[in-house]
């Protein structure tokens, strides 16, 4: 870019403001969310191999429990109501931003982020008590995929709850600068997105899992 | 997203940094409380339908059931992506979406063909094959056959009562 400028100004009388022209590289002015965005189409097609994997898996019972004996479909609605209720926060956290208003920001993330807790640890109950009456991932293909995707999830989730009490430093400490504001914008794609697949999860998983 | 650059051409050559504060109302790509509390309670809605038709044991037949819990599912994530991820075809210069409809293609390629060669797989791999393709000398007559390698055929070969387990479907 500065090349191509330097390039036209010696070629032309430099006086000569007319003959003077920038390029201009055309590209988004926040380019981060775009290339975030890209990052969660790829994580996307993650999630989609160990969907795939389950569908293919998941009713390879090897002699072991079904999916309608192990899943206990309450706890299933405990935890999708905390990630949605965690979505909404998060977009509440993200409306007062918008506002500028640094305490309400940082109050509505840390519901966010003990919301996405509380879901990290029904899920740790769920696969300690799996694994506690011995069916943990070998037992079976079922199992196994079942294992996979939902860990990936929560392992996702898991890394966006360190990644919220980062920024919720950062935003105490540097207030609600335009770099954190992009870095708020990207959690909550992020965060929006675990939400979407949950969905996915919820439905292909537990619920289609239990049926006969 | 370009349009908003042609509007305000100060905000290309300064800094970016009123950018975030025009970026609310020139695209609503933030959302507004309405948009978050419909989203909220229409997927509440498509959470909550789901949950009891499966544990209130409202429709017996289990194919037709899961056919609606996966257009449940289809629908939230639709309402997701546009109440929470804002998504349209304007963000981003139309970039995002863009990126979007690819990855749903090569989401629904690797999810079909994968379900497609699998269950076919567990049809082809019935011990009946073996004997069934070395009969046929050319690689296209057996290949003609898979289609029809269904149970039917399967009571022909002697193999079959060894093998009680065998995986069906998927």
């Amino acid at each position: 870019m500065s090349d191509l400028t330097m390039n036209t100004n010696s070629a032309n009388s430099p006086a000569d403001p007319s003959a003077r022209f920038y390029v201009r590289e055309h590209h988004p002015e926040n380019g981060t969310l775009l290339g975030f965005w890209l990052y969660l189409m790829s994580d996307c097609l993650i999630f989609a191999c160990l969907f795939a994997t389950y569908a293919v898996l998941g009713r390879n019972y090897a002699g072991g429990p079904t999916g309608a004996e192990l899943f206990d479909l309450p706890l299933v609605a405990i935890n999708t109501s905390l990630l949605l209720l965690s979505s909404i926060t998060y977009g509440f956290a993200m409306l007062e931003m918008q506002r500028k208003r640094k305490g309400a920001t940082l109050a509505w993330l840390a519901v966010t982020g003990i919301l996405g807790a509380c879901f990290i640890g029904f899920e740790l109950y769920e696969f300690a008590h799996l694994i506690h009456e011995g069916y943990g991932p070998q037992r079976s293909g079922f199992l196994t995929s079942f294992f996979a995707l939902v860990a990936t999830h929560g392992l996702h989730v898991s890394f966006g709850i360190v990644w919220l009490i980062t920024l919720m430093f950062q935003v105490k400490r540097h207030g609600l600068t335009p770099e954190n504001g992009r870095r708020l914008m990207c959690l909550s794609m992020f965060w929006h997105f675990l939400d979407v697949v949950w969905i996915g999860v919820f439905t292909f998983v537990y619920l289609m899992g239990v049926l006969p | 997203m370009s349009g908003g650059h042609q509007q305000h051409p100060a905000r290309v050559v300064g800094h970016g940094h009123d950018h975030d504060d025009h970026h609310g109302h020139t695209h609503a790509d933030h959302g507004s409380l309405k948009s978050y509390t419909t989203g909220f309670i229409l997927a509440v809605i498509l959470t909550a339908i789901p949950f009891w038709l499966v544990m209130g044991k409202v429709i017996d037949k289990s194919s037709t059931l899961g056919l609606v819990l996966l257009a449940f599912a289809a629908v939230q994530i639709v309402v997701h992506m546009v109440y929470f991820l804002h998504m349209n075809t304007k963000s981003e210069g139309g970039w995002s979406m863009l990126a979007l409809i690819f990855t749903i293609m090569l989401v629904f390629i690797m999810l079909s063909g994968s379900l497609w060669v699998m269950y076919h797989l567990n049809h082809n791999m019935m011990p009946g094959m073996m004997t069934d393709s070395s009969m046929h000398e050319t690689v296209p007559e057996s290949m003609q056959n898979m289609p029809g390698m269904d149970m039917s055929t399967m009571p022909k070969s002697h193999d079959m009562h060894d093998m009680p387990n065998m995986q069906q479907t998927p």
